[in-house]
């Protein structure tokens, strides 16, 4: 059984779910393409985990419609059997070897050992972790670990693989080996579901993402459709200005399309940043507080809930 | 297809399939035999010690217990005792920590398997463990000549239906303790005054009417009666009424553990 070419791997209408009487998701609607990374981006607290929670049909939904490759969120088993999960929280079989907990966790998939060791084997050079296969996972390293999560994701050959904030915690290095995997997947196509609170990883990795607040999703689109739609493209930013600064660069706007304040910089959108910087230069004492750069998914964010993502 | 979150009874026939029951116990089996040799040989020391000490020791000075060897008397208990202790540990301490800490279930539940899969492999788990840990204690006993039936050869079944009936109420307790801290609780109030006061180390029939009938409702000497019907007495009708009580308890109670792990792990 296979999802319709073109139909959404994931559709959600009206999609809620309640904890007693606070709503971590406050009535979403989604269609997610196959073949795609579709990310959720927002703060903690905005429902993505929530929402991955609930197409992991781990969290029934309260209320809504949901269908995850074409089933209803209630035929689980069906769903998972095709699904891959990373999580957010190392949950790696610490009793076990590397490979081991390939084996083991391929056999929850009713995959015996004979198919699981060459797919372990080979899936743990993809990740680049061949030569950690006798290893117990206490003995890697964090970006080793998320790694090895990937590949146990990837035992059961999933058409989805949802991955809960897949480099939080992460350094830079790590981080970029991570995303050069999923690229990698993505082109084998499959389709990635992630939640990140990460803008450049949402820009690297998405071809289309929410960006949710408060249970609700604000926006969708491409990463690019989104910064073209919602914000100018360009930005001033003054680091920590003083207060009289403030004042004048409050009066700006008008010059500026729109001026942002927030408690350790101001922000100035614009058309023509250049013309805009060169006020700013005119206001501001300390002008290694200020400088130009083009507008992004924060900024995005931001123009929408007048809060930063990551704060 | 409109989503309606699903019933959170207790008695909703659970979603369980045997097949993925199994592996979860071939996870733990996995697991056991990477250490089973460290695991194992205390198993064999530990009765030895009991029935020295016990039966040889203190037997020397009882001589005899209703016309019965004390040691004849007290290592049928021993058997069932060590079925109890051979899953209870590990179906409330070890089966917490794969819930809270390990996060095991977590990741399982990522797999087709469901939580009451989940529950019915710990119960199989610890059903092994306890036919291991009793069979080899009931091995160990007879060179001590304590076994004096042919209906000995079904103690092995008899062992393992005691192993499954304190699986299910170990873990359905460990489904719904808060805190890894209220297993003292279990132990200090359940099973050590079980092991007391089960019958094992005195017959009950001397005390007061009313202490034999609050011994029926104890777990623990319905499996001491059947284990001593089984391997001493050669008494198939007292086997049968023991054994017809345990089967009846852990039938009552089997869906228990399933479901209340559904509700722990599906929110």
């Amino acid at each position: 059984m296979s999802t319709l070419p073109g139909a959404p791997v994931v559709a959600a209408r009206g999609l809620v779910k309640r904890y007693g009487t606070f709503e971590a998701v406050r009535g979403i609607d989604l269609d997610v393409p196959a073949g795609r990374c579709f990310g959720f981006l927002g703060p903690n607290g905005a429902g993505k985990t929530t929402t991955m929670r609930m197409i992991a049909t781990s969290a029934p939904p309260s209320e809504g419609e949901l269908t995850v490759l074409g089933l209803p969120v209630e035929r689980g088993r069906e769903i998972r059997s095709r699904m891959g999960v990373v999580p957010q929280e190392n949950n790696l079989d610490e009793e076990i070897t590397v490979i081991q907990n390939l084996v083991v966790y391929a056999r929850y998939f009713d995959i015996p050992p004979s198919v699981a060791q060459p797919r372990g084997e080979e899936l743990l050079e993809f990740v680049a972790l061949g030569d950690k296969r006798e290893r117990m996972p206490e003995e890697l390293s964090g970006g080793m670990k998320r790694r090895l999560l990937i590949a146990r994701a990837l035992m059961s050959d999933p058409e989805v693989l949802v991955l809960d904030e897949p480099t939080t915690g992460l350094d830079p290095q790590a981080r970029h080996l991570v995303w050069e995997k999923l690229r990698e997947l993505k082109r084998r196509g499959v389709t990635l579901l992630l939640t990140t609170h990460y803008m450049e990883e949402a820009s690297q990795l998405c071809d289309r993402l929410v960006i949710m607040h408060e249970g609700r999703i604000l926006v969708e689109g491409s990463p690019r459709e989104l910064v073209a739609r919602e914000v100018p493209p360009q930005v001033v930013e003054v680091l920590e200005p003083q207060d009289h600064e403030r004042e004048h660069l409050a009066a700006l706007e008008g010059v500026a399309d729109h001026v942002e304040h927030l408690s350790d910089r101001v922000l100035l959108y614009g058309n023509d940043g250049e013309a805009l910087l060169g006020k700013v230069r005119g206001i501001v004492a300390d002008q290694g507080s200020v400088w130009l750069r083009g507008s992004g998914l924060e900024d995005v964010f931001l123009s929408l809930t007048g809060r930063r993502l990551i704060e | 297809m409109s989503a309606v979150a699903p019933s959170r009874s207790l008695l909703r026939p659970p979603d369980v399939r045997l097949r993925s029951a199994f592996r979860l116990w071939q996870r733990n089996a996995t697991i056991y035999r990477r250490t089973y040799k460290m695991n194992l040989l205390p198993n064999f020391f530990e009765p030895f010690l009991y029935l020295l000490a016990m039966g040889l020791g203190l037997g020397a000075y009882l001589s005899q217990v209703e016309g019965i060897r004390y040691i004849d008397f007290i290592a049928p208990g021993l058997v069932a005792t060590a079925a109890m202790f051979g899953t209870s540990y590990d179906v409330t301490f070890n089966a917490f920590v794969k819930l809270r800490f390990g996060k095991v279930y977590d990741a399982v539940m990522a797999t087709p398997l469901t939580p009451e899969d989940i529950a019915l492999g710990e119960l199989l788990w610890g059903t092994t463990r306890a036919f291991i840990y009793g069979v080899v204690f009931l091995i160990i006993a007879s060179f001590f000549g304590v076994v004096h039936s042919w209906l000995a050869l079904l103690a092995p079944l008899a062992i393992a239906l005691v192993g499954m009936m304190f699986s299910v109420i170990g873990l359905a307790f460990t489904a719904v303790v808060p805190l890894i801290d209220y297993f003292t609780y279990y132990w200090t109030l359940f099973i050590t005054p079980m092991f007391l006061f089960s019958g094992i180390f005195f017959p009950l029939d001397r005390l007061p009417d009313w202490v034999q009938s609050v011994a029926w409702f104890i777990p623990l000497h319905q499996a001491v009666n059947l284990m001593r019907a089984l391997v001493l007495h050669g008494d198939p009708g007292a086997a049968a009424a023991a054994a017809a009580w345990i089967v009846v308890l852990t039938a009552a109670l089997g869906v228990l553990p399933l479901n209340l792990l559904r509700r722990r792990m599906i929110r």
